[in-house]
């Protein structure tokens, strides 16, 4: 992060500055090509013209990690697969950011047994999760605007904001 | 071609060789020793009125409990005649091993190596017979009966900490 | 047939040039790679830019479905069928229904029958538009894949009206549908039935007679019929090289005897053919789609799961009545149906190729053994055979054509 860690808190300069550089990263986010199973499909699908992914600047699928900034682990990760997913999350420069999309990225999914890996969260850090089997191209762009939105709320001290629990039911039953 | 026919040729031959014959829901299997399943795959295949050139599937499959405890299942279908025969051999612990029928069938190539990975029944004759599916360091058939599913253990909001705590979540 | 047929292993290609061989060069086609056939992992042997030899590398997508489907009761089992070729699963939930209704043997109605064929042709129109996608963009027709998905989105929307899903249905249950098709189905499918022909059209305007499309597929990746048969390849591949065997003429299954269609063969069995089989196939398919409709309409409203109460639940209403329903019902939920002991294998053509089933019963509501004969996964083995002496270039036309799914392949 350079400069901006060391010109520290300089109030209103640091924060139109943090705007500035989050705005930027937010509407030119890079995905990987990663796809590795049927939410692959989907994620094509939220590629395409019907849900097109390019008004959001991500039309360019980045095959080689270095050049992109947030891998869309889509799909089930298997034994075999980890290693080379962690490697591929190594190999991109920071900032990166990971969206798990699917339930087997999540969680594992209904695959609960010896060759998947129950959710890709043990091999890399997950930012979003994006539920679903697969989850609809809408879903996907939504959990993308959640991370923006993520994105947007980073400081310039690079330290990343604790995840956000949600301690009570979504719905109260009284 | 039907079944009767089909089946009086083999008897014709391999009347030794044959253990059982099952004929269920309008499909003939066959099942024979392992010697008689080579010769009965090949004499299928080359006999030109009978003309099975087509390996269709061929699979393991775990009886524990029962002797022999596993069986490798072949259908050979022919194109000409539109029709499907089964065969299929047992083989038993500690060394499962039955003929490959890939010297006959290239096809069988992959789905032999699939059988040996998951169920761990050798094939005498394959010219490459290694894990495909399965890294190739892991120990075990997954598909045995007495090999674990090895599922986790699903989180609610009763045992979730309990759970996340031992689960090796990557921080960084 | 003239040289001898080889399979090659990465191990068989990896450990000579270890060893020393410094002639030809040992690459790494990682499993993540810029096409999006999934995760095959290719070990080429390369002399300059040509393949000398290629050995795939599959395996990191194994999902363990066959292990998960012996720990589920067989209805509950179907959810992971739909997994395994993502991009038909409504043919893999066909194929295992029609496994299970075998060893069951059990009567499908007519209306099921129907929706059946209709849907799966979709889904094949479905496929074959993904692969017509993914091919022109590994051959850098971008503006194809584009159009494709267009299409592909309104039969997406045909499938959530009839199931509420757009890809993972699991629509097809074992003896029948899984709820009835909602009124406004046929005029939907009318609607699509009305731009698709001509949509084809579009695609083969585009790239049939395009001069760099028949520079890149004509003469490349050829494979004769009797290495084909030996090699075990199916489907629109098969075809391609001349033999016309397709599994719904072949052996029928849902009552495909009773459309009228045709099967598109090639001839020379090499990129281009593989491709005018498959637009074919979807014209075909077309007009299956139209056969069925008509038929749909005619035959009107009526059952949709078989009357075998120890099969299909009764509805809903029928349990406050009646003893009996209450106590099938109650079974059903409760331990799930139990097949005879026995086995049974199913095959279907699917687009990928000869898709088939083995279900090994032993009496108990869980199956003992399900496999599944992957089409893609036996395709693979002709690779190497039909990639050598071409360049790397060709090689990735040549995946593509073959259609593989990772999902299937590694299961």
């Amino acid at each position: 992060m350079g400069i901006e860690e060391k010109a520290g808190n300089l109030g209103i300069v640091t924060t139109t500055l943090e705007t500035v550089v989050n705005w930027g990263r937010t509407n030119a986010m890079w995905p990987l090509l990663f796809g590795l199973a049927c939410c692959a499909i989907e994620m094509m699908g939220a590629q395409a013209s019907n849900y097109d992914l390019s008004r959001f600047g991500m039309e360019l699928n980045r095959a080689s990690p270095r050049q992109a900034d947030l891998m869309i682990v889509a799909g089930r990760v298997s034994r075999k697969m980890a290693p080379v997913v962690r490697r591929l999350y190594d190999q991109m420069p920071e900032p990166k950011w990971v969206i798990a999309m699917g339930d087997c990225a999540a969680c594992g999914g209904i695959f609960n047994n010896y060759a998947i890996v129950q959710g890709v969260d043990e091999v890399v850090p997950v930012d979003v999760y994006v539920a679903g089997c697969p989850p609809r191209p809408e879903a996907l762009i939504d959990g993308i605007m959640m991370l923006h939105q993520k994105v947007m709320r980073e400081k310039i001290s690079g330290k990343k904001e604790s995840p956000i629990r949600i301690d009570q039911p979504l719905v109260q039953v009284k | 071609m039907d079944n009767q026919t089909v089946l009086a040729a083999l008897r014709e031959r391999f009347a030794a060789e044959i253990l059982a014959v099952n004929e269920f829901r309008g499909d003939l299997s066959l099942t024979f020793t392992p010697k008689g399943y080579l010769a009965a795959a090949q004499f299928l295949r080359d006999d030109p009125d009978l003309a099975y050139t087509f390996l269709e599937n061929l699979c393991g499959v775990d009886y524990l409990g029962r002797k022999p405890r596993f069986e490798v299942v072949a259908h050979l279908t022919s194109m000409r005649h539109r029709h499907r025969v089964c065969l299929k051999v047992g083989c038993d612990e500690p060394e499962p091993t039955v003929p490959s029928l890939t010297p006959l069938f290239p096809t069988a190539n992959y789905q032999e190596r699939e059988t040996f990975d998951l169920l761990g029944i050798r094939f005498d004759g394959h010219p490459s017979l290694t894990r495909i599916l399965l890294p190739d360091d892991w120990v075990g058939h997954p598909l045995r009966k007495d090999h674990p599913l090895g599922d986790e253990e699903i989180a609610f909001t009763f045992n979730q900490e309990r759970i996340y705590a031992r689960k090796p979540f990557v921080r960084e | 047939m003239t040289e001898p047929i080889t399979v090659p292993t990465p191990q068989q290609i990896i450990e000579p040039a270890v060893a020393g061989r410094t002639e030809t060069m040992v690459l790494n086609m990682g499993p993540h790679h810029p096409s999006t056939h999934g995760v095959l992992r290719l070990v080429l042997e390369l002399d300059g830019e040509v393949v000398v030899n290629v050995a795939p590398d599959v395996g990191y997508l194994h999902t363990g479905i066959e292990k998960t489907m012996e720990s589920k009761t067989y209805q509950k089992a179907v959810v992971l069928t739909d997994r395994m070729d993502y991009l038909a699963p409504l043919s893999n939930n066909l194929c295992y229904a029609l496994a299970v209704e075998k060893l069951l043997d059990v009567e499908i109605p007519e209306r099921a029958q129907i929706a059946r064929v209709l849907l799966t042709e979709l889904q094949r129109i479905s496929s074959h538009l993904v692969w017509l996608g993914t091919h022109a963009l590994d051959l850098a027709a971008m503006s194809v894949f584009l159009y494709a998905f267009r299409e592909r989105e309104q039969i997406l929307d045909i499938f959530e009206l009839v199931s509420g899903a757009r890809m993972m249905t699991s629509y097809f249950r074992i003896g029948g549908l899984a709820y009835d098709l909602p009124s406004d189905f046929i005029p939907t499918v009318e609607q699509f039935l009305a731009v698709m022909p001509s949509r084809i059209d579009e695609y083969e305007d585009l790239l049939t007679a395009n001069p760099l499309w028949l520079e890149r597929t004509v003469g490349v990746g050829v494979i004769d019929a009797q290495s084909a048969i030996a090699l075990g390849l199916t489907g629109a591949n098969l075809r391609a090289t001349g033999v016309a065997y397709d599994v719904r003429k072949a052996m029928p299954y849902s009552g495909y005897e009773t459309y009228s269609f045709e099967i598109p063969v090639g001839k020379n069995g090499d990129i281009y053919d593989r491709y005018r089989v498959r637009i074919a196939e979807m014209r075909q398919s077309v007009k299956i789609v139209q056969q069925a409709t008509e038929r749909l309409r005619e035959l009107g409203p009526g059952p949709v799961v078989t009357s075998n109460r120890k099969v299909a639940p009764p509805p809903k209403r029928e349990i406050t009545e009646s003893m009996e329903s209450l106590i099938h019902h109650f079974k059903l939920w409760t331990e799930g149906f139990k097949p005879p002991r026995g086995d049974a294998y199913v095959s279907i053509e699917s687009p990928r190729g000869i898709l088939g089933c083995y279900v090994v019963s032993d009496g108990s509501p869980k199956p003992w053994r399900v496999h599944f004969r992957a089409p893609s996964f036996i395709n693979l083995q002709s690779l190497a055979h039909m990639a050598k002496g071409r360049m790397v270039a060709d090689l990735v036309a040549l995946i593509a054509s073959l259609d593989p799914v990772l999902g299937e392949v590694d299961r």
